[in-house]
């Protein structure tokens, strides 16, 4: 697969996804998945597929958090920071987790290790404060709770 | 035989579920003992969670939160067979959280399995839609629109009166729009739905499209929610090879068929028209209103856009008809709505009632107060947009013309406790900073106005002319309430209003106040 050129590999998504109606969100979440971020040089030729123009394709592809321009780390750690998990602290795990890995939102370790990431709201906001490692949701996080996903994201 | 359910939905999982069946299913095999797991969904109760339930001839017994490290002494004391141990909590359904929840939306989660169809069938699935197929479409209408429920997703709309407009819209296609973008901090009962009952929301939307004559629709789930997704991607192939979907739904001439969309992560999708608008690929930006989505919605049809909760309303109003539904609830909110305590409250979860309880009992009596023992000092009520409410209002009757008459909205009926270390100058400008990194960008109050306001309350707490600043936001706030299009910039205005006037303490210079401690 790795052989594939960018242009193959967006293509092969383009041709899956293109049949639904409203394609272009879910080509952007699959280019995600095939590649790990949307890489600049998918946009011009899913524009050209769709028969969209390339600023429109653009403007979709940055609209949305969730789309990235570049590689995350191997693990990605998104941390609540909404209110309920602020009326639990959230704050201080944030500047806990922040000081662990030493590196703040929206970075990646050095190493390539972890990209750490706010969240607004993951839907466990009865067990305060939580965050979500690799799509794995962790709720009532504490010291302890840190000390194990730091430990993870490391090995 | 006995079977063993444990949660499998997300919550539960965060808080150990997974590791929990492991170690049941580990235990069960050194044993060589012959039992079923079954992963239910939650009863809501998180503060119970992982709640095991063991089922046995006498009916289910309940023990939590168990650990995984407490399996194997639940096991030495027989727990199989309901034997005594600390973690022991007896029937569910007596427990007092549960025992004082009228569960008709959610009569099933926690109980069945939730990707069992025979389970489903067992526990009362599809009479409603099989009620609704025997009917004309306008008599399903009528069954809704006299149920008197009323949008869940926040706005309180009457959904019968919804429908009824793109029932009487004419065109070659109608969609179905189920609005699973669930944002709002303190909430979960939608994604509780999805992953406990999901065939229940697709009922809900079968019946929907029958009755308005639509034969799409769409689930736009938020990317946040991955076992949602997966739940409900699941659900409805099932459902389609059970025929419930499809050309024929049930063996009738009726057609009905629906996927799953997954966001992006924008909170403002969460918004009916930068919903349809990010489903037909485009950015997610607010649409002026008219034209009514239910006359040019989805790609220019009408369409009905109805929250997780409004949908999954719908079967139980047809089977039992809407005098059934109606008959509880408080004033013109009808019916039961599901509550959800978050935060910084000790029985945290979900709590289905007929409108109508106070605030304060909900609060107090059902959520016995913070996790931390504190004093409450405020509640959020309705995600990020609603009104912070001081103790002094708990009086307030969980409805949602109460709730607007005092400054606030009841929204989804998400409910965050906080207790009295917060800083509520500090949440003032967090729902300003959140506007500003949500905002669509379309309407200049939301764009520019939310990065003023924090800006503004930043020289607040910076003790920088006080008094002028606090009224330089007011006024800011005024603008964005009746500038903006959308709720997002329209009622950033209420978490930030409601903390200026209940908590005006924290809103003084910060060297008097605490001078004044």
């Amino acid at each position: 697969m790795q052989a594939q050129s960018t242009e193959a590999r967006t293509v092969a998504v383009i041709a899956e996804m293109r049949g639904l109606e409203g394609p272009l969100l879910p080509i952007l979440h699959g280019i995600q998945h095939e590649f790990g971020y949307v890489p600049t040089e998918s946009l011009p030729i899913i524009a050209e597929a769709l028969n969209l123009s390339n600023a429109e394709v653009h403007g979709v592809a940055t609209f949305y958090h969730d789309y990235r321009k570049h590689p995350a780390g191997r693990h990605v750690l998104k941390l609540c920071q909404a209110e309920a998990c602020q009326s639990m602290g959230s704050d201080r795990i944030a500047a806990q987790v922040q000081a662990a890995l030493g590196i703040g939102f929206h970075e990646t370790a050095k190493d390539g290790s972890v990209t750490l990431e706010p969240v607004y709201c993951l839907g466990l906001c009865a067990c305060a404060p939580s965050a979500m490692l690799d799509g794995q949701p962790i709720g009532r996080v504490d010291a302890e709770t840190i000390a194990e996903i730091v430990a993870e994201v490391r090995s | 035989m006995t079977t063993i359910f444990i949660p499998g939905d997300s919550a539960s999982i965060a808080v150990g579920a997974d590791r929990v069946a492991k170690a049941i299913a580990a235990e069960l095999s050194a044993r060589k003992i012959d039992a079923t797991i079954i992963r239910n969904g939650s009863r809501g109760a998180f503060f119970l969670e992982p709640m095991v339930e063991v089922a046995n001839a006498g009916g289910r017994i309940a023990y939590g939160p168990v650990k995984p490290s407490d399996v194997k002494a639940l096991f030495d004391a027989g727990f199989l067979t309901g034997g005594a141990h600390r973690l022991l909590l007896g029937k569910p359904q007596e427990l007092p959280f549960f025992a004082r929840q009228t569960r008709l939306t959610f009569a099933r989660n926690g109980i069945t399995d939730p990707l069992s169809l025979a389970d489903y069938e067992a526990h009362g699935g599809l009479a409603g839609l099989r009620k609704a197929l025997a009917m004309a479409p306008a008599e399903i209408v009528k069954t809704v629109t006299d149920s008197g429920l009323r949008g869940r997703g926040g706005a309180g709309f009457p959904t019968g009166i919804k429908w009824n407009t793109v029932m009487g819209a004419v065109a070659d296609r109608k969609y179905i729009v189920c609005n699973a973008d669930e944002g709002d901090s303190a909430t979960f009962a939608d994604r509780m739905v999805m992953e406990g009952d999901p065939f229940m929301l697709i009922e809900g939307m079968a019946i929907a499209g029958i009755a308005v004559g639509a034969t799409k629709g769409f689930v736009y789930i938020r990317s946040e929610y991955p076992h949602a997704v997966r739940a409900m991607e699941k659900a409805i192939q099932l459902a389609r090879q059970a025929g419930i979907l499809g050309v024929s739904v049930l063996g009738s001439p009726n057609a009905f068929d629906m996927e799953v969309r997954v966001g992006a992560g924008a909170y403002v999708c969460g918004e009916e028209t930068s919903l349809l608008n990010s489903l037909e690929g485009k950015r997610g930006v607010v649409r002026a209103k008219p034209p009514l989505p239910a006359l040019q919605g989805l790609f220019g049809k009408p369409t009905v856009v109805n929250n997780v909760i409004s949908l999954a309303s719908v079967p139980v109003i047809l089977e039992k008809g809407a005098q059934f539904y109606k008959d509880f609830g408080f004033g013109r909110s009808r019916g039961t709505m599901p509550i959800q305590l978050a935060g910084n409250v000790k029985n945290g979860g979900l709590f289905e009632a007929a409108f109508g309880m106070t605030l304060g009992e909900i609060v107090n009596d059902i959520g016995g107060g913070t996790l931390s023992g504190r004093p409450v000092k405020a509640v959020q009520v309705g995600g990020p947009l609603g009104a912070y409410f001081p103790p002094s209002l708990f009086d307030t009757p969980f409805d949602y013309e109460a709730f607007a008459g005092k400054d606030g909205l009841i929204g989804h009926a998400g409910i965050t406790v906080f207790d009295d270390s917060a800083d509520m100058l500090k949440q003032a400008r967090f729902a300003m900073e959140f506007c500003a990194i949500e905002s669509c960008g379309k309407c200049t109050p939301c764009r520019i106005g939310s990065t003023r306001g924090v800006e503004t309350l930043d020289k607040v707490a910076r003790n920088i002319e006080p008094e002028k600043n606090i009224a330089l936001v007011t006024d800011l706030c005024n603008t964005m309430k009746f500038g903006s299009l959308c709720a997002l910039g329209g009622f950033t205005p209420y978490p930030v209003m409601s903390a200026i006037r209940h908590f005006p303490d924290d809103f003084r210079p910060r060297a008097l106040a605490a001078a004044a401690e």
